[in-house]
């Protein structure tokens, strides 16, 4: 599905990523972890186009994507959220979902001479993007604007935005980060389901009982370089990986 | 005065057009673009020449809206890719050199002499001498104009014009290309800026490179920023309110030097409480200064907003 091959890049000097390999196979949960700066959102930025490495090839479902333009990888299959979110604040949350839809006629003839097809369309992506909002269940707050909603529902809006196209592989930077239990819950029984749907997913996290639960294989990064890769109780057990998380006590039970 | 409330009120109809057509742009894109007037002058300045040169009007004013927009689409392939502050910068620069060029191609344009005798228009048989006829047009041209930009707006291209405005990298992630869709935004508001000028010549019958400064832009800046940027009412609103707005001026017996200066002040005034007040614009749903808060900048903590918004709206 993916397949990540000697992928380099430098920012002014700073390795960020270097001689990274791995791959992810259909429908398997692939975790990417590593301590703070460890490169882990600049190897999702370098495989979803964007940014460009500076060595080393992203093979996408067969098809060589590196230096593509992100929107034409995200139009391939490849879906992802941000560490930092990204949603259209001041856009309701129906908005952000419907933008996400694929099919739909955005173009600006079909704007002003609003064709039938085109507002068909329209009628078929509105029920696709409530259909997802009651997945996640925020169909309630589907007319708030995204900037209302909590930071926790505001990480599920995201990717439930990034679901609704379903993706063949989906990339989640950290979608646990900073929020509470009841939210975490939510979204790890979230993960699950798509993981019994035979989703395919990459995902960035810390929270070691998280990745250590939900992942097949997990990835180890630490200082932009690939040290340890393998299922999560040869990773809790690897050296390498220990060290790195300065003892390797924290988290790695 | 019935030639004069008419008068005012075909500016109204023309200033409508520029000041929706820039809010497509400023408004509803985010592509903060201060060369406005330069599109403006583009289609004032084509469609003046080709119906001196004998060409039939509605072919001058289609002609003026190509050339306008194939203006807006040369500007806009270097400028989009850039971040939004260094567009601000090119469009500003690109204004300042279709006035250049207005300015010294004499051979063309006649320069600071202007251009004069622009006959009016006229289509199957129908002269719009008169200024009625003439307020009949603008207003069926501004009327066309609300709806083509209303139908933009309101469906899923402006949507994405929307989403790019708030975030532009999750724009691209959800695969849209996003230098495609500013570079018909940009182009589609300069064809209307284009039709604008086109109305505006024909109206004066005489234009010179003075018209389309960038103080023009400006003020089309505040009519969109007053009703209210991504607010196709606000446009009208804004628009109407500052051409009528400094009128009174006139019934006032002031040295010319002295009123232009006050017009202009009565523009910055209106403009600088509107921001302390309601930066939003009247009908806005956005702030357009969220990177100049002028609240914190003239030290005020909180706006006050709750009696003077209902004065405003
Ligand atoms: N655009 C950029 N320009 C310059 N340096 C960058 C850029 N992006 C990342 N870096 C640097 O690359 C290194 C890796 O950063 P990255 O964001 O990939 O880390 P990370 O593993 O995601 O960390 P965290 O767990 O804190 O999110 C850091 O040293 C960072 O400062
Ligand atoms: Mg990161």
């Amino acid at each position: 599905m993916l397949k990540v091959t000697d992928l380099h890049k430098e920012f002014g000097g700073i390795k960020a990523v270097h001689d990274c390999d791995f791959h992810v196979k259909k429908g398997e949960i692939v975790g990417l972890i590593g301590p703070n700066g460890a490169g882990k959102t600049t190897v999702f930025n370098l495989v979803t186009g964007f940014i460009r490495p500076d060595r080393g090839t992203v093979i996408f479902d067969g098809a060589d994507v590196t230096s593509l333009k992100p929107h034409i990888i995200a139009r391939m299959g490849m879906s992802r959220t941000f560490q930092m979110i990204r949603l259209f604040p001041n856009m309701t949350v129906l908005e952000n979902m419907l933008l996400a839809m694929k099919n739909q006629d955005e173009g600006f003839k079909a704007a002003i001479f609003r064709n039938p097809l085109m507002r068909k369309k329209v009628k078929q992506g509105l029920v696709r993007a409530i259909e997802m909002l009651e997945f996640v269940d925020l169909h309630a707050k589907k007319n708030e604007l995204a900037k209302n909603l909590s930071y926790g529902q505001q990480k599920l809006l995201e990717i439930a935005r990034a679901l609704v196209n379903d993706p063949e592989l989906l990339l989640l930077d950290e979608p646990a980060a900073g929020v509470n239990l009841t939210m975490l819950k939510k979204i790890k029984g979230l993960i699950n389901k798509l993981k019994d749907q035979g989703k395919t997913i990459l995902l960035v996290e810390h929270n070691m009982e998280f990745v250590m639960e939900m992942c097949d294989t997990v990835v180890v990064l630490d200082h932009g370089e690939e040290i340890a890769i393998g299922t999560p109780k040869q990773i809790q057990k690897n050296k390498k990986v220990l060290e790195a998380y300065l003892g390797g006590t924290e988290g790695c039970e | 005065m019935y030639d004069y409330l008419l008068h005012i009120a075909v500016l109204c109809g023309i200033y409508v057009v520029l000041s929706i057509s820039l809010n497509l742009a400023v408004g509803f894109t985010g592509l903060f673009n201060i060369g406005h007037a330069a599109f403006y002058g583009i289609g004032a300045y084509t469609s003046a020449l080709l119906t001196l040169a004998g060409v039939p009007w509605w072919i001058a004013l289609i002609a003026s809206a190509i050339m306008a927009g194939l203006f807006g689409f040369m500007v806009g392939v270097p400028c989009l890719r850039l971040r939004g502050d260094y567009l601000a910068i090119a469009t500003l620069g690109f204004g300042e050199i279709i006035r250049a060029v207005m300015k010294n191609w004499t051979g063309l344009t006649r320069g600071p002499l202007g251009l004069p005798g622009i006959p009016k228009p006229s289509l199957f048989g129908v002269q719009f001498a008169s200024i009625d006829m003439y307020l009949l047009l603008v207003v069926v041209v501004a009327i066309i104009t609300v709806v083509i930009v209303n139908r933009l707006v309101k469906s899923p291209f402006g949507r994405v014009l929307k989403s790019i405005r708030e975030d532009e990298i999750a724009a691209k992630s959800l695969g849209k290309n996003v230098v495609k869709y500013k570079l018909q935004a940009l182009t589609l508001s300069a064809m209307f800026a284009g039709v604008a000028g086109s109305l505006y010549a024909h109206y004066i019958t005489f234009i010179d490179p003075s018209t389309f400064t960038l103080m023009e832009t400006v003020l089309m800046l505040c009519m969109v920023v007053l009703g209210g940027a991504g607010s196709i009412i606000g446009s009208v609103v804004g628009a109407i309110i500052l051409v009528i707005l400094p009128e009174p001026l006139r019934f006032i017996s002031l040295p010319s030097s002295a009123a232009a200066a006050l017009r202009q002040m009565i523009y910055s005034v209106s403009l600088i409480l509107m921001m302390i007040f309601r930066p939003q614009g009247i009908f806005g749903e956005t702030s357009t200064t969220k990177k100049f808060d002028l609240r914190k900048l003239l030290g005020m903590k909180k706006p006050k907003i709750k009696l003077r918004t209902k004065k405003n709206a």
